[in-house]
């Protein structure tokens, strides 16, 4: 049986929520599997971050240099691609530094690649069966995956349910394997996202709009049900795309983490980056024309409308 | 700068209601309708910006059946200066490795400064500008929103990550991008648009023009395949509220005042 790692994300030392998830889709692939920890890092915050993976898994190799204080996904891959058996299945959070980091380095270490996996059935021989999505999560797909030669995954944030129980692993530093990490990608600084007019985060009730309100023209009406229920307005990325709310305004992994007690999702299909910004359970409304929007299967009440006739109507009734 | 701009046709997810066939095989293809992937159409944007800013060419290619001609007149309509097409029976079935394979074997016939793709596609699977650029050994960034090009040997670019915030990093030439979408506001394209580059000859490649051998790509050489196509047993999930538009608003402000929605 192939050696099983899992890349821990971390951020000053501290361990993302990604890395108990791995160590459960790590026994879905072998329950009986040696799963190693890569942890990569500068100074004390990767002390820091292999305490952390140390509760969660047996071995933790530490990886410990300078120019890995900020993650590279260019360095990292050199790195992994040193250090790492041919013949090992890898485990990548598909966040935005596992996109960057592991397509290229299935490529390095001559591995098969499955991408975004949100569920593992089980290994048949070398050939591992997992789940993925496709079109925008409105199809799932049963993918075999050919680990003969290897292979690397990234899984899905928050496909995986961690389990209780620590353990107490041991940590090896394996700095002084480290050869040449050289990259012709330099980091230079990170921009934080600017601050809007209002703040989506601290926000009750949202009035969230996607897609489905199709013209720059037709925000107004979202504006005016937002009033007339005391709520703030909010959207998804393509309202933000296409420029006719700010970024501020933004739901989701790459916009806002909101938590409010109510959220209605008017025209939003509901994708998991969306999803991944809405903590809290809050209570959500979905309306959508299309009955078949994966955001009815995470709403509490659906109505299957148009919300260009259904805002107005319920701004009516509601003043 | 030399720009290749690699973009796919794909089933428009904003448009179709996506049905899986009775057999799990695949989805049901008869009614869809396709475009250019939406990632693809801001790379597009983006390299002809580059290019009006700073001179070179645009070049879009994808790999498909002779459907796919359609995106690539598209983006010439756009503005991009060629279009190249890579067809042959022997793609079939290919993984993101495979395509990834073609991609690079007309990007080694040309001499490309940036070469640029969609963050994902269809398959949100986001996996063939990173493949391609560790074959060819190209510096590489995902999730790109931002690019400076100055005159120098580095560029500049951006990328979206957790929060909203954006990494900046420098970056040597040649190099691959994948572009993330609201990097920028891809122009329109009309009827008349598509007309005036109807005529242009867009060349075909196959694998023996791209010296591919059969075993390379395909179904194959695919390490990864897809078995088939399902619905997933879910929850509950949402109560769907019947009756007339009238009386789901009587329901909805029901439920609203009871869960503190509205004040």
């Amino acid at each position: 049986m192939a050696q099983i790692f899992a890349y821990i994300a971390h951020k000053g030392g501290v361990v993302d929520d990604s890395a108990a998830e791995l160590a459960v889709a790590a026994r879905k692939i072998d329950a009986a599997a040696e799963v190693t920890a890569i942890v990569t890092g500068s100074g004390g915050d990767v002390d820091k971050a292999c305490e952390g993976a140390a509760k969660l898994y047996a071995q933790v190799w530490k990886f410990n240099h300078a120019d890995l204080a900020y993650p590279n996904a260019e360095i990292v891959r050199k790195l992994l691609t040193d250090v790492l058996p041919k013949d090992g299945i890898v485990l990548i959070p598909h966040d935005t530094f596992g996109m960057d980091l592991a397509p290229g380095l299935a490529i390095k270490l001559d591995s098969a690649y499955a991408p975004d996996v949100v569920g593992i059935d089980g290994m048949d021989g070398a050939v591992m069966k997992v789940v993925r999505q496709e079109f925008a999560g409105m199809a799932h797909a049963h993918v075999t995956c050919d680990t003969a030669a290897g292979a690397v995954l990234t899984l899905r944030p928050g496909s995986f349910q961690p389990e209780n129980g620590a353990v107490s692993g041991s940590v090896t530093d394996k700095s002084g394997d480290i050869g040449d990490i050289t990259a012709k990608r330099r980091f230079l600084e990170v921009v934080e996202a600017e601050t809007g007019d209002v703040d989506i985060t601290k926000a009750d009730v949202l009035v969230s709009v996607g897609r489905g309100i199709e013209d720059q023209d037709n925000i107004g009406i979202a504006e005016e049900l937002a009033e007339a229920m005391g709520a703030v307005v909010s959207c998804s990325r393509p309202i933000v795309d296409a420029k006719w709310l700010e970024k501020s305004r933004q739901v989701g992994t790459s916009g806002k983490t909101v938590k409010p007690k109510v959220y209605m999702a008017l025209g939003i299909s509901g994708s998991f980056q969306h999803l991944g910004g809405l903590k809290g359970s809050p209570f959500i409304v979905a309306v959508n024309k299309n009955p078949k929007a994966p955001i009815f299967q995470v709403a509490d009440v659906g109505i299957v409308e148009d919300i260009l006739e259904f805002m107005p109507a319920l701004t009516e009734k509601l003043s | 700068m030399e720009i290749l701009v690699c973009v796919k046709r794909v089933p428009d997810t904003a448009e179709n209601e996506i049905e899986i066939k009775g057999d799990g095989t695949d989805i049901e293809r008869d009614d869809l309708v396709y475009s250019v992937n939406e990632w693809d159409n801001y790379a597009t944007e983006e390299a002809i910006q580059i290019r009006d800013n700073v001179g070179g060419s645009v070049t879009v290619v994808t790999v498909g059946d002779d459907e796919a001609e359609e995106v690539l007149r598209r983006q010439m309509a756009m503005g991009a200066d060629k279009g190249i097409l890579l067809s042959d029976d022997a793609f079939e079935g290919s993984d993101g490795r495979g395509i990834a394979t073609i991609l690079k074997a007309i990007v080694k016939k040309g001499s490309y400064d940036l070469i640029l793709t969609g963050a994902q596609a269809d398959d949100g699977a986001a996996q063939v500008g990173g493949m391609l650029a560790a074959m060819l050994d190209l510096p590489y960034a995902s999730l790109v929103n931002k690019v400076d090009v100055g005159s120098g040997k580095t560029i500049k670019v951006g990328r979206e990550i957790e929060g909203g915030n954006q990494e900046m990093s420098e970056i040597e030439l040649p190099c691959v991008l994948s572009i993330q979408t609201g990097i920028n506001e891809p122009r329109y394209v009309g009827i008349r648009g598509i007309r005036k580059v109807a005529s242009v000859e867009i060349p075909t490649h196959g694998a023996g023009d791209l010296g591919l051998s059969a075993d390379s790509v395909g179904t194959g050489a695919a390490r990864v395949k897809r078995v088939d196509y399902f619905t997933p047993e879910m929850g509950a999930g949402a109560e769907i509220l019947e009756g007339s538009i009238e009386e789901k608003i009587d329901k909805l402000i029901e439920l609203l005042k009871a869960k503190g929605g509205l004040k």
